[in-house]
């Protein structure tokens, strides 16, 4: 008999909300049923969350994908030839020469997809755990130098250096340091970390590795949010095969030096992302900021110096180690270098994950790679880098996505989140709902934030409601300055960002002739 | 998901089993609601004694995270995302039918059969409407898939419905 056939299934949280695990019990049964055998492998997400579930199989020419591919569907994709890869209304030909893949630098997303996220032996066939082999015969030092080198800014929004936070914790003294990952992926339009943690978990793991022998850290944990079920036990299971592999433990792939690392569960507050929060909420208490300085470099979790970093951060580690920051650093434009996967959300018609070196424009990805609107409607606004970042008009579009011109154009990037609205959107409704977010979600330690935010929904809904319309504009803009310089955090600090930016861009919403339900 | 009712001789075995851990109390919270479905007020004391830390400490984690509940929730437990992505695919319209057709609504109803929450990103941003419905992640909601879910309809078929509503 010949081998079995090896067809590809996401088990992607996403893919699974689109029924991929009924797909898969429906070619188990029909395979089964005309005697053929063919191995299935779950995979993670190629990221072409519009095409889900995307069935590949491995033929000789490469992997065919067909796809979105129905319980529905199996019978006749089988008499189409699916084993074979056998031309289909559903085929979209070889997955690697499909348009939206050849048209992104996937540098940290390569394996996403492709492998079985719990296969160790596969990660090492893709490439896998050449960074930390790698790292295990340098110096921290230069690990740090290397980090450093190549460019890598925070990519959970902030944008700080990784390097200059990783020399700090090296250059600490202290018998006990700590690296953790924040994967409490908060932000709306945002979904790279859940698919990384999900489809490439190695990865992460070994950039955490890397990062606790570069600053003498023993111990590791990634803080995932609890909204991400999935992600929490892919990554919990992929610790555990790690550790097993002598990967994580008492002696890092037996060099001698020690790092392991657990999971943690968020419980549900969007604050906790923000890393001091973070850090209180590991240690088990309250997730309320701490006032930085002490930096959490220096003082952080347990009081011990600590690498605080994004998920994406910490896993383009393995990366610029294996293959050198200058290749690294060869992506990307003006200060911002390296790759961003960009998470493409809301109302598009081809929404997912799209790995760019930076300096693309809004319109590559939504209207290249995104196709526009889903409702077919035109584009009225584009928030970008989650709840907390500007609404920008359509147009705006061609700003290119790096760090610094969009801080020039009173935006950012954030984690990478592009969330299309259509022209029926009310930006108004969304200035409010920024307040509104920030009320229930701020952890209440500084005036201007707790106050403020709950201050601005109020001010926003009576000059929607028309009373005393110039002097709440007035208010508006006063309040906002206020949140912006004296909150303690990102959180106060931010908010004003959104409600700003629909005001600066949108100013007809907030004059409309008074409705009578939008009054308080 | 399938909860026993609150067992304090279980509940003290769960908390001494995590209690040595660094930063116990949040593993110690999720594992007392994943085992009894809420955290007794009961088990405040335990925690607190176990952990060396006041009561005060206790119920503050408690309440301050949206994750923890006080009472068991219904047997089935819808957490709709109402964040920007999903408000830009119409969340808001079904939290609106929702409440105009069903007579639900979100965090304020809860019955032995239901209970809806509002969660703010699931991360299922590119497929919105999205929802959390016990534990499993549902994308392209609409009103009649989402009232199906709320009258306990399979889930794995909501799932596929959206698959082929692409």
């Amino acid at each position: 008999m010949s081998a079995p056939v090896r067809v590809f299934v996401p088990k992607d949280a996403a893919a699974s909300s689109l029924g991929a695990d009924a797909v898969v019990r429906a070619l188990v049964a029909a395979t089964h049923e005309r005697g053929v055998a063919v191995e299935i492998v779950r995979t993670g997400s190629r990221g072409m969350l519009w095409l889900e579930p995307l069935v590949e199989v491995e033929t000789a020419q490469g992997r065919i994908a067909y796809g979105p591919v129905a319980p529905r569907d199996v019978a006749s994709l089988l008499d189409a030839g699916l084993l074979s890869g056998g031309a289909h209304r559903l085929s979209h030909g070889v997955v690697d020469k499909m348009d939206w893949m050849v048209r992104q630098s996937r540098v940290t997303f390569a394996r996403v997809g492709a492998i079985d996220p719990l296969s160790l032996s596969d990660y090492r066939a893709h490439g896998g755990l050449r960074g930390l082999e790698r790292a295990l015969r340098m110096s921290g030092a230069d690990i740090v130098e290397a980090v450093k080198q190549s460019g890598l800014r925070g990519r959970g929004g902030a944008g700080f250096p990784t390097g200059v936070k990783w020399k700090t914790v090296l250059d600490a003294a202290a018998p006990q340091k700590y690296v953790v990952c924040n994967a409490d992926e908060g932000d709306s339009g945002t979904f790279a970390d859940r698919m990384l943690m999900e489809g490439d978990p190695f990865l992460l793991i070994e950039g955490m590795a890397i990062a606790g022998l570069a600053v003498g850290a023993t111990k590791g944990y990634v803080y995932i949010r609890s909204e991400y079920p999935h992600a929490f036990r892919a990554m919990s299971d992929a610790i555990d095969v790690a550790r097993k592999a002598g990967v994580l433990g008492a002696s890092v792939l037996g060099c001698g030096r020690a790092f392991d690392m657990e999971a943690r569960l968020g419980a549900g507050a969007y604050i906790c992302g923000e890393e001091t929060s973070l850090l209180e909420s590991l240690e088990g208490k309250r997730g309320v900021v701490r006032a930085k300085p002490p930096l959490p470099a220096l003082e952080g979790l347990f009081g011990k110096p600590t690498i605080v970093n994004n998920v994406l951060s910490l896993a383009a580690v393995p990366t610029i180690v294996a293959d050198g920051a200058q290749a690294y650093a060869e992506y990307g434009v003006g200060r911002s270098r390296g790759t961003l996967p960009f998470q493409l959300a809301g109302n598009v018609k081809r929404g997912g994950l799209v790995e760019l070196a930076f300096g693309a424009t809004l319109r590559d990805v939504i209207e290249g790679f995104g196709g526009g609107t889903r409702s077919g409607r035109p584009i009225r606004a584009v928030q970008v880098g989650g709840p907390l970042g500007a609404y920008l008009p359509a147009s705006q579009l061609d700003a290119p996505l790096d760090y610094e011109a969009f801080a020039a154009i009173g935006a950012m990037l954030g984690h990478g989140g592009i969330v299309v609205f259509d022209d029926t959107v009310d930006m108004a409704a969304q200035a409010r709902f920024a307040f509104e977010f920030c009320a229930k979600e701020s952890c209440g330690k500084c005036t201007p934030c707790r106050i403020g935010a709950v201050r601005g929904a109020e001010t926003v809904g009576r000059i929607v409601a028309g009373i005393e319309r110039e002097k709440n504009l007035v208010v508006l803009d006063d309040l906002n300055k206020l949140m912006t310089d004296a909150s303690l955090c990102a959180m106060g600090g931010l908010t004003p960002m959104p409600v700003m930016s629909a005001l600066r861009h949108f100013p007809e919403d907030f004059r409309r002739a008074p409705q009578r339900q939008a009054a308080e | 998901m399938a909860v026993a009712g609150w067992n304090e001789a279980d509940a003290r075995e769960i908390i001494a089993r995590l209690a040595p851990i660094e930063g116990a109390l949040l593993p110690i919270l999720h594992a007392l609601q994943d085992e009894f479905g809420y955290v007794d007020a009961a088990a405040d004391e335990m925690i607190a004694d176990a952990l060396n830390i006041s009561r005060a400490e206790v119920f503050g984690a408690i309440a301050f995270y949206h994750d923890f509940r006080r009472a068991p929730a219904g047997r089935r437990v819808v957490k709709i995302c109402r964040a920007e992505a999903c408000q830009a695919n119409g969340c808001e319209q079904l939290i609106t039918e929702l409440r105009a057709r069903h007579g639900l609504a979100p965090d304020e109803t809860s019955n032995d059969r239901l209970t809806i929450e509002t969660v703010y990103c699931l991360g299922n941003c590119a497929l919105g409407p999205a929802a959390l419905v016990d534990g499993e992640l549902v994308a392209r909601l609409d009103a009649d898939r989402l009232a199906k879910i709320c009258d306990g309809g399979s889930i794995e078929d909501a799932q596929v419905a959206a698959g082929a509503s692409a």
